[in-house]
């Protein structure tokens, strides 16, 4: 039986870039912000709206607030989050000191579209955070990221997440999710 | 104090105000930790207090409401076919189902899920918004004998609309709201007003951060009340680090240094009624400097704005908080201008609600700056924020232990040494950054609600602020010694 050429790249895309994004979870849970960083385009864009509980007929439209525009979880650009890092790296940013043990977890990835260029990615996440003892959260959800074709490797563009919680049952976010 | 206090169960059913102890500065533990002390604050503090419920531009149409909730009580606030503003108990009067679960919306009725009575919001439909409309078999199973009149949405009798901020109390009794407010008004006013003085000149951006923390209410109060004795220790990774644009300004952003930095001649404000801010209305340090054009112009003209109508008015022009309404609701009114409200879930749970303003005119660019620098800054990923919840939450689980519980907080910083105020029944602290006298006052006016006391007393208690006797007691002997 001939397999088909497209089927096998599009097989070696996928798994190209499940691996992009599992390295890039292994350097956020070491902590290893650079080189995370310089995964980033250096237009990066990060949001992760708020999630509202609202009537039955409004959800489509109306169940998360606007990142661009409304109060959100986070909505920022890179410079932002080169300021959170070098926050991280005080030493005494409290929330995280001594730092929480953190896993990423990326899964049902699934390439949305592909420009040739840049991929638009679908997938969940889940991450893990335990700190000094007893303290647990389980952040979940679903992601949406742009990621941008850079020589042989990737840049990620732009991502979104949108937890699953209106009430955040975390005492702050003060990891990357 | 509480040396023999060694066991919360024992201890509890004390007075609140044995365990308050503001002539020498001790506070038991116990008021942060015992669910006893909790239930008794549920009970005679939260349904007779005016509480922040939301802000009028969330419901600016007919039929809008939001959900919030009032000590213990899930509310919604709504707005009537006739434009007025409501605020009803989210709790159906049949078998008490939570008539609305959403957070917000637009219904001109609430049908209950359970046994489908509905409430409606539309005048027209019934006497007054809230009451009850349909009654599923109505005819057969109540004989047409029930009274619908008697039997719609439980209102709040008293609410007020200040200048955009909701507020309302269960309680018919309570003193009216600008009373209740007082001289603090004026950070009130600073709060709700635009930055270039106009009244009622600010709406909030949709999305009100809700968050869950680890810990007593009283401690998110205190917090911005005018303990700005925390920020050089929990704050200094933000401080180091610089959030405002290209990492100028510390954490807020562009603290003028011309005028000495962010402490020079500062006062802190305590009102006899509990109230306080970290600052003082002769506190005037115009808006920052920012770099950008476009904010430049903006808040520069603003403040030359402001300062003519206050000037014209005789007004100071300082009074940005951070500050704390009596008991739970806290802001700042500049950079940023944000609403908490610190709402008791049990002794050792808090749900934290933000809400973030800005000026109704402000062109898209400040907007946006704004709404960023709001992000970044407060709420559970805001870099300063962050930190407090760290402390809050690891001071609440080391204050539960038994022999943790023996030994009383501190809170003697400038005690005896607080300076009169021209304010109405009001004193300021000796010193910029230390001093506990807001936190003293808010905790003497915290026991004589617990405790129950009536309304006359607590009336009668707030009309007169004896350490501004002593004040004057202490400068008349001083006086009189020189002569």
């Amino acid at each position: 039986m001939a397999v088909n050429e497209k089927v096998l790249e599009k097989i070696a895309l996928r798994f190209e870039i499940a691996d992009f994004l599992y390295h890039e979870a292994d350097l956020l849970d070491a902590r290893h912000y650079e080189e995370w960083l310089d995964l980033l385009s250096e237009d990066y864009q990060y949001s992760v709206p708020l999630r509202l509980n609202v009537a039955f007929a409004d959800n489509d439209t109306k169940s998360q607030t606007l990142a661009g525009s409304e109060i959100c979880w986070f909505d920022e650009d890179k410079e932002t989050v080169r300021k959170r890092v070098d926050q991280l790296m005080t030493g005494r940013h409290w929330a995280e000191e001594p730092v929480s043990r953190v896993s990423h977890f990326v899964t049902n990835i699934r390439i949305v579209e592909d420009n040739g260029s840049e991929v638009n990615l679908s997938s969940r996440f889940l991450v893990y955070r335990n700190r000094v003892s007893d303290e647990t959260d389980f952040l979940v959800g679903r992601r949406n990221d742009t990621l941008r074709r850079v020589g042989e490797s990737w840049q990620i563009v732009r991502r979104e997440l949108l937890l699953d919680q209106t009430v955040l049952l975390a005492k702050n976010l003060s990891i990357f999710m | 104090m509480s040396e023999d206090c060694q066991h919360t169960e024992s201890c509890s059913s004390r007075l609140a105000r044995d365990l308050v102890d503001v002539e020498s500065g001790e506070i038991s533990r116990e008021i942060f930790i015992s669910e006893k002390i909790h239930a008794k604050e549920l009970q005679n503090l939260f349904p007779r207090a005016w509480l922040f419920v939301g802000h009028a531009s969330q419901i600016p149409d007919p039929g809008d409401y939001f959900s919030s909730w009032m000590g213990s009580d899930p509310v919604l606030l709504t707005r009537s076919a006739e434009g007025e503003v409501y605020v009803l108990l989210n709790s159906c009067r049949h078998r008490g189902m939570r008539v609305c679960r959403y957070d917000e919306g637009n219904a001109m009725q609430f049908t209950c899920p359970y046994h489908g009575w509905s409430y409606s919001m539309d005048g027209a439909l019934v006497e007054v918004p809230g009451d009850l409309h349909g009654v599923p078999h109505a005819k057969s199973a109540y004989h047409n004998k029930l009274d619908r009149s008697k039997w719609g949405l439980v209102r709040c009798p008293r609410v007020k609309n200040y200048k955009g901020l909701i507020f309302a109390c269960w309680d018919e009794n309570v003193q009216d709201f600008d009373e209740y407010v007082g001289d603090f008004h004026f950070w009130l006013d600073n709060l709700a007003d635009a930055f270039d003085g106009t009244e009622a000149g600010t709406e909030v951006f949709h999305g009100v951060h809700k968050w869950r923390i680890k810990t007593n209410w009283k401690f998110v109060s205190e917090n911005f009340l005018g303990d700005t004795y925390h920020g050089a220790t929990t704050h200094a990774s933000v401080e180091k680090v610089g959030i405002g644009p290209g990492g100028r300004g510390n954490r807020r952003h562009g603290e003028r240094q011309d005028q000495g930095g962010f402490s020079k001649g500062r006062m802190k404000t305590s009102f006899r009624m509990g109230h306080g801010a970290s600052d003082n209305l002769g506190y005037e340090i115009p808006y920052p400097e920012f770099a950008e054009p476009e904010l430049k112009e903006y808040f520069d003209n603003a403040w030359e704005v402001r300062k003519e109508r206050l000037d014209a008015q005789e007004r100071l022009l300082g009074g940005r908080g951070p500050a704390t309404l009596f008991p739970n609701m806290s802001f700042s009114a500049g950079f940023p201008r944000t609403i908490i409200v610190a709402h008791p879930i049990s002794a050792t749970e808090t749900e934290a609600w933000r809400w973030y303003l800005i000026d109704k005119s402000a062109p898209e660019f400040v907007r946006e700056w704004l709404r960023h620098y709001y992000m970044r800054y407060a709420g559970p990923g805001g870099m300063t924020e962050q930190d407090d919840m760290e402390n809050w939450d690891y001071a609440t689980q080391a204050s539960k232990g038994v022999i943790a519980q023996r030994y009383p907080y501190n809170y003697q910083q400038g005690l005896g040494a607080e300076v009169l105020s021209d304010l109405d029944r009001a004193v300021h602290s000796d010193h910029a950054i230390s001093g506990e006298v807001n936190a003293r006052a808010f905790y003497k006016r915290w026991a004589e609600f617990v405790d129950d006391l009536t309304w006359d007393e607590l009336k009668e208690l707030s009309q007169h602020d004896e350490r501004r006797d002593r004040i004057e007691q202490a400068m008349a002997n001083a006086s009189s010694e020189e002569e």
